[in-house]
């Protein structure tokens, strides 16, 4: 697993019924492209974060493919309506095969 | 968020020899920076009486692009958060022989380590020395926890800087530059003024003479340390001082002095002094 991983989210903790909310999300991670050469020549190996999805109330809200020239640290912003109290849940797939989770509570006033 | 694109171009006091027949011309932005909402940053003060050549001092923030002045106006977005969150562990992690953390002696960082770095580089009388911020932590791990010291420059290092500098933000930085720090600002003086490398600049030549001026695809600002560590997208981690520092001597194509070494030190305290009544701003985001 690449060391130092990291997820992070900010979601707020309430909104209106239908309302359109902005989601932040960071997770720390190297996003080493596999295109570089370390000091010997050799090939540093590709390790990146390949997929990131959010789903609420278990209903999906994004699936992105990520690509290696995405750089370091990878962030996402994006707005979810949300139609009733629930939670999200955010997922991001390593290349390694290591899966990383969030989540954050929402409250429908 | 309040990020207004309005330029002005402001004439101001000329100094060194590079420009000495035209006037140089303040291109810094009229931006304005609350950090999450809450936190007001002083990024333009009136200069310390003890700078000749210059009138009114300015974070280097106001000299970026709005793009990255954002990233800084929310923690969740600036990416040199993630430094503090590191240290923060570190804070509460036990090191060394005597089984000690930083928290065993100081407790919450937040409240012991507020208005620690709007002073450093401080005299430390017991050492008859000047001490930056990462001597003074190494010094604590070395002597009061019986830990290795970390690289001056080292990721452990910056980021526990980052974090005691994070909780000072928006207080005016204020460092003394008499007493017994006297002749070590003297000595930090001359090597702003003194040319280096093959290009004979001294770092007067490019941040008092040309600030607001482009050197290539980059916006010239003063050089000051306010906003240090820095989160720079350019090589997407944070950066101590003495880091900057050795870039900006590399880039005269001089040999550079290390991190750490008594010129950079000394250098740390005139240039932090030049920063005198700007906020504490760091860690801060710069491309
Ligand atoms: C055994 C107790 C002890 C531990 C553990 C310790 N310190 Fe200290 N620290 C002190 C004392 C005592 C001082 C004041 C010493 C002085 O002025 O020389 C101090 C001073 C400092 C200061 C300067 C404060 C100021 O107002 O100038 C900083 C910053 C600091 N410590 C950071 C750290 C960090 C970071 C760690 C963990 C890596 C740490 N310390 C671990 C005892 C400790
Ligand atoms: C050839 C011109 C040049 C010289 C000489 C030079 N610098 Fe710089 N410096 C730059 C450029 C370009 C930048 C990046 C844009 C900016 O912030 O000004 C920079 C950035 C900095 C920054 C970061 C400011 C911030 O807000 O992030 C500091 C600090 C700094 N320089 C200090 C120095 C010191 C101290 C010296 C003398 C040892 C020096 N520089 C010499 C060109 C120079």
């Amino acid at each position: 697993m690449a060391s130092g991983v990291r997820p992070r989210v900010k979601v707020p903790k309430t909104a209106s019924a239908g309302e359109a909310v902005t989601l932040k999300t960071l997770i720390s991670h190297k996003m080493e492209s596999g295109q570089r050469k370390d000091s010997d020549g050799n090939v540093i190996p590709r390790s990146i974060i390949n997929r990131f999805t959010c789903d609420f109330n278990g209903q999906n809200v994004i699936d992105v493919t990520l690509e290696p020239a995405i750089s370091t640290n990878p962030y996402f912003e994006f707005e979810a309506t949300v139609p009733e109290s629930g939670e999200f849940k955010f997922t991001w797939y390593d290349d390694d095969g290591s899966v990383y989770e969030d989540s954050a509570e929402i409250t429908v006033a | 968020m309040s990020v207004v694109v309005k330029r002005v171009t402001a004439m101001l006091a000329l100094g060194g020899a590079v420009l000495a027949s035209a006037p140089a011309f303040a291109d810094a932005d009229e931006d304005n920076l609350v950090i999450n909402g809450d936190i007001a940053i002083v990024t333009e003060a009136k200069a310390p009486a003890h700078m000749e050549y210059v009138d009114t001092i300015y974070s280097g923030w106001r000299f970026r692009s709005d793009e990255t002045q954002v990233m800084q106006a929310d923690d969740f977005d600036n990416p040199g958060m993630i430094g503090v969150e590191n240290a923060m562990e570190k804070w509460a992690a036990v090191d060394g022989s005597e089984g000690k953390s930083c928290a065993s002696c100081h407790g919450d960082a937040e409240e012991s380590m507020v208005g620690v770095r709007p002073v450093y580089p401080k005299w430390n009388e017991e050492a008859q020395e000047v001490r930056t911020l990462e001597m003074q932590v190494n010094d604590c791990r070395e002597n009061r926890m019986g830990a290795e010291k970390w690289g001056y420059t080292s990721g452990s290092m910056v980021d526990m800087v980052a974090l005691i500098t994070s909780v000072s933000r928006g207080m005016p930085v204020s460092v003394a530059i008499d007493g017994p720090v006297a002749e070590t600002w003297e000595q930090g003086k001359e090597l702003y003024y003194s040319r280096t490398g093959q290009l004979e600049l001294s770092c007067a030549n490019c941040h008092e003479d040309n600030y607001g001026n482009m050197i290539r695809a980059d916006h010239l600002s003063q050089g000051q340390i306010n906003g240090f560590p820095v989160y720079r997208l350019k090589n997407t981690k944070l950066n101590g001082v003495h880091a900057r520092f050795k870039g900006c001597v590399r880039d005269t194509m001089a040999e550079t002095y290390s991190p750490g070494s008594a010129e950079f030190v000394a250098l740390e305290l005139y240039v932090a002094s030049r920063g005198n009544g700007l906020s504490v701003e760091g860690p801060s985001v710069r491309n």
